[in-house]
């Protein structure tokens, strides 16, 4: 898992693109309804300043030869606003101005019956101005009569503020929502991959069966890529399974006939040259004979490495079955073995592994040691368990201590020594499934001392 | 009020020597620049507020000049530069003042919402318009309660009221004219009233003060529109005068305060609205004689004017052109 090539992630995406969008819907939201709100309140004012604009217009008469205007009190009135708007007014004929302040000039050219705005600003004050101009006809011809209403627009603005502040709370609570949706869908989408993880990674060593719980449609392809590739190897292991049993079976069989003729016929040769060539011969069938089966060996070794089959295994036991089993090997070379257990040595392991990584080298120790001498097989059971096979031969060349491990590798000065260079990668591979290590030393009297630490 | 005027114009070397003040009363030490009040209100009213805020505050001298509230608002108009506070009973001067941009700010004072204005302009009285009649000279005629009950005497008895009934010359008087547009919008019974007034030969007077003086000598039997806490004032120590507070509404007036937006000394003018403004809400009334702001603000019981934009409406040329000759054709005998 540790070596996928991870690069994003897809929750954090999907939340982000859904955050992000949220962010930015808000901040659209927050800035229509606030140029709306702007807008309505304005045309609040507008109507407010024409009302009033048009109350004191309509009072305008010609009133003995002057235009006069008793305007009420209510148009003044009507623009009591809550923030106290300041207030101001002009009323003119033509551009002369009859009353009200003086820095209020409408604008010329304006038409009679129509309201005017404008915003201007007055000592540093924005103000809203409405124009609204009637002609009365008097007897000396049309008279034009503009009156000009303007306020200052704190209460506007006042308004405007407590509106914008609702909106960002309006926009926040949206963007909030939206951000928990977000995380929400964004998890469960992912809580689905997860759940396939799951299931595929609570399988058994050997389960190969395709994945059949529901999933989402969009998930589907995966699944099915991965339902065909599961088929696939187990299709594939099925058939090296069957090929390293039919290899075995094919190679020793024919080379177990090979050898008992070359038996049979040494029997009858009596020349001396003969014998050695029939001699040469079986010690060669002897060697391939024990390279397939290591072959093998390595081969099961591989492939049940990557899927222990995991049980209660008893060391001592099994040291002890292999002892037998290889004691008429020791006993042609004269070589004794003493099994120095005591007590059961109890672990967790796979058993036919340990088996074969025990037997290749109490074979390879056997192989090597000088006619005569003795083999130690030890328990350790101080920090670590572990397993040391100790002979009495010439001991692992100090320069090849550290590559006599991998695969093939065989010690110099090996003459006529029958191997293939797996048994020790056998033992190596092993002790590594099994979370341990393989330590080559020599002994003091120059002995090869191999330990399995398990 | 004339026992209060002191001529003391020689005595203080000032710029505005040209100008006649009613009263010009220096409080404190006058060893840095004082705060300069100028104010329609008699000194008397004023002196212990402005001792208490001398008091309070060290090193503080205030002037304190009397004037009439249109020569005050003219005043003030040609030179906001000179003036500290503006303190006038002319609430229509007054808020064209502020509405005009001539007051600063006085933020965050706890002050009830209708009693200010753009946080500007403040009201600290409430003052009706009474009528004001002479105990002795009224003699055997029922006490009027109401501008109704008014009319109908000086109906009744012309002779007993020619040439002595008083009231405000609102061409002179701002706050007459206040009072005058404010009941003129409210009641017809007004122009009735003026008439009537006319008929018999009103005296039209400048201030409540000379008013009141008048009342107090015999010379008027009745003054309509006397500034009821003056009035008042002056019942206490004469039995003469009977206060009368119109039974349909008496307009009421609240005397209002405001900072000079070109105050010489802005921080002294900033503390002293402040000082004022907490002397009314705690209304003890030996330090603060004047009548306070009317506890809830009820429009039933009297009617008082609100501190709005419209009060610019009769002070608008045309309004003011037209109402005056109204109240002329109405008042002023022709002979």
């Amino acid at each position: 898992m540790a070596d996928v090539n991870v690069s994003g992630s897809l929750r954090r995406r999907l939340a982000l693109i859904l955050t992000g969008g949220a962010a930015l819907l808000a901040v659209i939201l927050f800035l229509v309804v606030r140029a709306l709100a702007a807008q309505v309140a304005q045309q609040g004012q507008d109507n407010i300043l024409n009302a009033s604009m048009a109350s004191v217009l309509d009072t305008a008469v010609i009133r003995e030869g002057r235009v006069t205007l008793d305007f009420p009190y209510s148009s003044l009135s009507m623009l009591n606003t809550a923030a106290d708007d300041r207030v101001f007014y002009a009323i003119h004929e033509g551009a002369t101005l009859l009353s009200g302040y003086d820095w209020l000039v409408p604008q010329s050219g304006l038409s009679a019956g129509d309201a005017y705005f404008e915003t201007t600003s007055f000592n540093g004050d924005q103000v809203r101005v409405a124009t609204g101009v009637r002609i009365l006809t008097g007897t000396d011809g049309p008279r034009t009569v503009s009156v000009s209403i303007a306020q200052t627009q704190d209460a506007l603005s006042d308004t405007l503020n407590a509106i914008s502040r609702n909106i960002v709370l309006l926009g926040l609570g949206f963007f909030m929502l939206v951000s928990a949706l977000a995380i929400w869908a964004a998890s469960t989408t992912s809580g689905q991959m997860h759940r396939l993880t799951t299931s595929v990674t609570r399988r058994g060593p050997q389960d190969l069966s395709p994945v059949t719980q529901p999933v989402p449609s969009e998930m589907a392809p995966l699944v099915g890529s991965l339902n065909r590739l599961m088929s696939r190897l187990d299709h594939t292991l099925a058939q090296s399974e069957d090929f390293i049993a039919e290899a075995a079976h094919r190679i020793r069989t024919p080379l177990a006939t090979v050898r008992s003729h070359a038996e049979a016929t040494l029997q009858r040769v009596e020349q001396v040259e003969n014998r050695k060539s029939l001699q040469a011969m079986v010690r060669a069938i002897d060697e391939s004979s024990r390279a397939a089966g290591q072959l093998l060996d390595h081969a099961m070794v591989t492939f049940r490495a990557e899927n222990l089959e995991m049980s209660q295994v008893d060391l001592a036991d099994l040291l002890r079955d292999l002892g037998q089993s290889m004691s008429p090997v020791a006993e042609m070379k004269d070589i004794s073995i003493t099994m120095e257990i005591d007590g059961p040595a109890t672990l967790q392991g796979d058993a036919i592994l340990l088996q074969n990584a025990l037997r290749n080298l109490i074979d390879n120790a056997l192989k090597y040691a000088p006619v005569e001498t003795g083999v130690t097989v030890r328990i350790s059971k101080a920090a670590r368990l572990s397993v040391s096979i100790i002979d009495e031969g010439q001991g692992f060349a100090s320069d090849e201590i550290q590559t006599l491990s991998g695969r093939f590798v065989r010690g110099k000065d090996m003459d006529n020594k029958v191997g293939s260079g797996l048994g020790l990668t056998i033992a190596h591979e092993v002790a590594i499934a099994h979370g341990g290590e393989m330590i080559l030393t020599n002994t003091a009297e120059g002995g090869a001392c191999v330990t399995l630490y398990l | 009020m004339r026992y209060l005027v002191f001529i003391m114009a020689f005595l203080l070397p000032f710029s505005v020597a040209a100008q006649e003040w009613e009263d010009r009363q220096v409080f404190g030490t006058p060893n840095a620049p004082p705060l300069r009040i100028l104010s329609s209100t008699d000194t008397s009213f004023f002196a212990p507020i402005i001792e208490d805020f001398i008091a309070s505050t060290s090193n503080t001298s205030v002037e304190y000049l009397v004037t009439g509230t249109v020569d005050l608002d003219q005043l003030f108009r040609s030179a906001p530069d000179q003036f500290d506070i503006v303190i006038s009973s002319a609430m229509d001067l007054q808020l064209k003042l502020a509405n005009d941009g001539f007051s600063s700010s006085v933020v965050y004072v706890d002050h009830p919402e209708w009693a200010q204005w753009h946080n500007s302009l403040f009201a600290f009285t409430s003052e009706p318009a009474a009528i004001v009649i002479n105990r002795q000279a009224f003699d055997d005629l029922p006490v009027p309660s109401s501008r109704q009950d008014l009319i109908q005497l000086m109906r009744d008895h012309p002779d007993r009221f020619q040439e002595r009934v008083g009231t405000y010359d609102v061409r002179q008087s701002g706050l007459g004219y206040l009072f005058a547009t404010q009941d003129a919008r409210a009641t017809e019974t007004y122009w009735r009233l003026t008439e009537v007034m006319g008929r018999v030969g009103t005296k039209l007077y400048c201030c409540s003060g000379q008013m009141i003086d008048d009342l107090q000598s015999g010379d008027l039997i009745m003054a309509y529109n006397v500034l009821g806490s003056y009035a008042k004032a002056q019942a206490e120590t004469s039995d003469d005068l009977i206060v009368i507070l119109p039974s349909e509404f008496p307009t009421t007036m609240m005397r209002t305060i405001m900072a000079s937006a070109t105050a010489p000394n802005p921080q002294l003018a900033d503390s002293f609205v402040r000082h004022l403004l907490n002397l009314q809400s705690i209304g003890d009334p030996v330090i603060f004689p004047l009548p306070p702001l009317a506890g809830s603000h009820d429009f039933q019981a009297q009617r008082t004017i609100n501190l709005d934009p419209a009060l610019l409406t009769y002070l608008d040329q045309m309004k003011r052109e037209a109402f005056i000759r109204e109240w002329e054709d109405a008042i002023v005998q022709v002979e």
